[in-house]
């Protein structure tokens, strides 16, 4: 059976890679003592796939993971006992046992949430908020991207579904989808690009909210749980 | 949430900013108001060796459990932030609470290797100590050497208040408690050095005044006060079935040298090879009871979520319950799906076995370390392993499928010949003649590998070669060369590939190794002048470190080039490791005589490891073995 977890990952453990929280979920889990299923061959690893990586530095309340498992006594239980076991700054917000045919973790994201503020070391002009706001009520947001093939231009604002400007926040709803993934530090730095705000290096604070999974008739939601995308 | 001593700025800037965070699991948080003594451990390296290091994890764990105590980690800084906390003027800080070290009572420094020397003078700078103990007031904490380059510490002396000889579990509770009463009675500093130096093992530098003949060689080495005694004997720990082990070793976020559970099955080696300073060092080999290591294995696993456990010891296959151990762990972990990292084994039947259950044998290679070429050679050094033994391995391994082969060797060993290098070629050759012979040729799948590395001898203190001199670089490379070409000269020479080390960092290690209280300015120069993390090759100077002598006025040769007296005094001296210098000098003339000693199992020698009454010493003598304990 197929569990999927929701987790959050908030304070130092920050700076840690996603590779290294998929090897620090692996170790948790065994130390959980849960009953996960291992894949076949001389050097069996653990059944696990986590939805989107994490950039180091920024901090999420919505990241996912599915485990495959042998058994499973009470999803709750398992809840706690990974909990009991968590590093300071990584907490098991929910988990649930995936109905027969859902599509894996990765493969389902569509969407996820950022929440992004400036540093206090960048200077901005007073009226940015205007600015910013008047960059997203373009009709196109035409942006050169690099890819492996070399440069291409992209229209940005096909990929980002919401952007909105609370206090001094900028909360965003973007595209995460395999191939079309939108990374929400390049909106900021192409709007700074486009009114010529300088940026030292790691400008902003990111934080993902939600990532979300596209149900078949069209609206988002969230991997785990139900609760629409505050417009 | 904790704060960390480094912005995000700096931590986004610099690679792997989780060796800087604290915090992993079974890290230890306590309330700062709480406890009454601070200790920072220190390994001068990279975190991802640091945190690899078994020892440390054990005196971490023994400190932690003191309920007055907080020991916390240090690593050195890599070179990125090294440069962003000189810019900045940032205090290094220790992992745990990420508060400045400078701040703790105890900075704790290991030193497992000599080219870590510099990276003593990184930390205590980078601290904002006094690199010198003699500058150091009762602002800076008190910096404690141990580790098994302590057993010669006057290469660095002038940097460490006091070192901790020998093994950490005895004898660290009475030195916090001594520096406890201090502090309530008010004694200062030099008050807590003087009355530590009465402590077993401890020797405190300072209380020792060293005068030297016309010939650069040791007049005498004098305490200059009641306290210090004139004879430091190593501590050691006499029941390794009934002392500190963690259950709970820290667990990093990020990938490290040695990322599993680490089981130390034994302590020491029965087998005396004489280039070997930890053969002598660790002396009497003691084992860990089986029923202590399944509880440790399981509870560590279990603790950890560790994927994988390895076993560590020197000669692993001596350890006497080894199978029972094996077995049950393959039992264990086949369960859990734990992979189990084998300790380098005496090629047999009994270990081509076990590697068969728990390796793939298709990627795992196998491991011979003859060290020498020729069985002449290999007498000298006292190492048993024979040439019959080494392809009687190689033909079972074949026949079992593997196809690799590494090939451990040193250069420039004493009494060496051309013909004992030309021995590594052809030894290597057999091997390759072994599989062809072996391995019919429809079954084979490509040639054998057969790769043969190098290292360069150094002479270590308390070892029989300490008496021996050491090649020049020049004399390494002309051997390295002569290796290379005689492996070319070979049948199968297609089928051998061969790698050499470094050999100006080998002679400084010598220089190291071997050096005096001189040395010490040597050090802090060469530091000043930029040298640091010199155990790495992309950052080791010997142009810079060849400068810093010449400034000096002293002269690096003297410290390798030339044999040694037997009535030369050492340096280190001083300390008595357990094994008595009149039975090293033996072993240096059965050397010369090229005649090999019997190992502790097979009969006593009276090394002198026997008067600490424990161990392999206790086992030996009480079947009738040779109590002669040597004469010191």
């Amino acid at each position: 059976m197929k569990v999927r977890v929701k987790f959050s990952k908030e304070g130092p453990i920050k700076f840690i890679g996603h590779l290294d929280v998929m090897r620090y979920f692996q170790k948790a889990i065994r130390r959980a003592g849960i009953d996960i299923a291992y894949s076949a061959g001389f050097s069996p690893h653990p059944i696990l796939s986590f939805a989107a990586p994490l950039s180091v530095g920024y901090t999420s309340e919505g990241e996912y993971f599915d485990m495959e498992l042998n058994s499973l006594d009470d999803i709750q239980r398992l809840k706690e006992n990974l909990n009991a076991v968590m590093a300071e700054g990584i907490r098991i917000r929910d988990a649930a046992e995936l109905p027969d045919g859902e599509k894996n973790a990765m493969a389902s994201v569509a969407a996820a949430g950022y929440r992004m503020a400036f540093y206090d070391r960048v200077s901005l002009p007073a009226d940015w908020k205007e600015k910013l706001s008047a960059f997203y009520q373009r009709e196109r947001i035409l942006v050169r991207k690099k890819t492996k093939k070399g440069e291409r231009e992209v229209d940005l604002k096909e990929g980002i579904y919401d952007l909105k400007i609370r206090d001094n926040e900028v909360v965003m709803l973007l595209d995460a989808g395999s191939g079309s993934n939108v990374k929400p530090g390049f909106v900021l730095e192409a709007f700074c690009e486009c009114e010529g705000i300088e940026l030292p290096v790691f400008p902003f604070q990111i934080h993902r909210l939600e990532t979300y999974k596209r149900k078949e008739d069209g609206r988002l939601v969230p991997l785990l749980g139900s609760g629409p995308w505050e417009k | 949430m904790r704060t960390l001593a480094l912005s995000d700025e700096i931590l986004m800037q610099v690679e792997k900013p989780a060796r800087y965070i604290g915090n992993e699991i079974n890290a230890v948080m306590k309330d700062r108001e709480k406890v009454s003594v601070r200790f920072a451990m220190c390994f001068p390296d990279v975190y991802e060796i640091g945190m690899s290091h078994l020892g440390i994890q054990i005196i971490y764990d023994m400190l932690n459990r003191f309920e007055d105590v907080w020991c916390e980690r240090v690593y050195s800084p890599w070179v990125d932030l090294d440069a962003v906390l000189r810019r900045e003027r940032i205090p290094l800080f220790a992992l745990e609470s990420q508060d400045p070290v400078k701040e703790f009572d105890f900075l704790g420094i290991t030193l497992q290797y000599e080219m870590c020397y510099t990276n003593i003078l990184q930390v205590l700078d980078l601290s904002g100590i006094p690199l010198l103990a003699k500058d150091r007031t009762h602002e800076d904490p008190i910096v404690i050497g141990g580790g098994p380059c302590s057993y010669n510490p006057e290469p660095v002396c002038e940097f460490f208040d006091l070192f901790y000889i020998g093994e950490g579990e005895t004898r660290y509770r009475e030195l916090i408690t001594l520096y406890e009463e201090c502090r309530k009675a008010g004694e200062g500093r030099r008050e807590f050095l003087r009355r530590a130096a009465s402590l077993s093992g401890i020797y405190v530098p300072s209380l020792y005044e060293v005068s030297y003949k016309e010939d650069g060689t040791i007049e005498k080495m004098q305490p200059l006060c009641q306290q210090a005694p004139r004879r430091i004997v190593k501590e050691l720990e006499k029941d390794l079935s009934n002392t500190y082990y963690p259950q709970k070793p820290v667990v990093p976020f990020i990938k490290v040298t040695q990322d599993r559970v680490v089981l130390e099955i034994q302590r020491g080696c029965i087998r005396g090879c004489r280039f070997c300073q930890a053969g002598q060092l660790y002396r009497p080999v003691r084992e860990r009871s089986l029923d202590f290591l399944k509880e440790y294995a399981l509870k560590m696993l279990e603790n950890t979520g560790h994927d994988e456990i390895s076993l560590s010891s020197l000669s692993s296959s001596d350890y006497t319950e080894l199978p029972g151990l094996i077995d049950f762990l393959i039992d264990e972990c086949r369960r859990r799906k734990i992979n189990i990292s084998l300790p380098s084994l005496r090629i047999d039947a009994f270990s081509l076995d076990v590697m068969n259950k728990v390796q793939d044998v298709k990627k795992s290679s196998l491991t011979f370390a003859p060290e020498a070429g020729s069985q002449r050679l290999r007498n000298i050094i006292n190492k048993g392993l024979t040439e019959e033994a080494i392809l009687q391995g190689a033909k079972l391994a074949f026949e079992g499928g593997w196809t690799r082969v590494k090939l451990y060797f040193m250069l420039g060993l004493p009494f060496e010949q051309e013909e004992d290098i030309r021995g590594i070629a052809e030894l290597c050759n057999k091997i390759a003649a072994v599989f062809y012979e072996t391995v019919p040729k429809e079954k084979r799948n490509g040639r054998v590998q057969i790769v043969a590395s190098t290292s360069f001898f150094v002479p270590k203190p308390f070892t029989p070669f300490q008496w021996a001199p050491q090649c020049r670089k020049e004399d390494f490379l002309e051997k390295a060369y002569f290796t290379r070409k005689a492996i070319s000269e070979q049948l199968n020479q297609k089928s051998i590939k061969y790698n050499w080390h470094e050999a100006d960092a080998s002679v400084m290690e010598g220089i190291l190794a071997r050096g005096d209280r001189r040395l010490n300015q040597v050090i802090l120069k060469a530091y000043e002048k930029g040298c640091f993390y010199d155990a790495w090759s992309e950052y080791y100077k010997n142009d810079v470190w060849m400068e810093a002598f010449a400034d000096c006025g002293i002269d690096p040769d003297f410290y390798t080039g030339r044999e040694r007296g037997e009535d030369e005094i050492f340096p280190w001296d001083f300390i008595d490791c357990g094994v008595s210098r009149a039975f090293l000098y033996r072993e240096w003339q059965k050397a010369k005589e090229e005649t090999v000693t019997l190992n502790c199992a097979e009969e006593c020698q009276g090394c002198g490891a026997a008067r600490f009454g424990t161990g392999i010493c206790i086992k030996v003598l009480g079947r009738g073995g040779n109590s002669n304990e040597g004469e010191s």
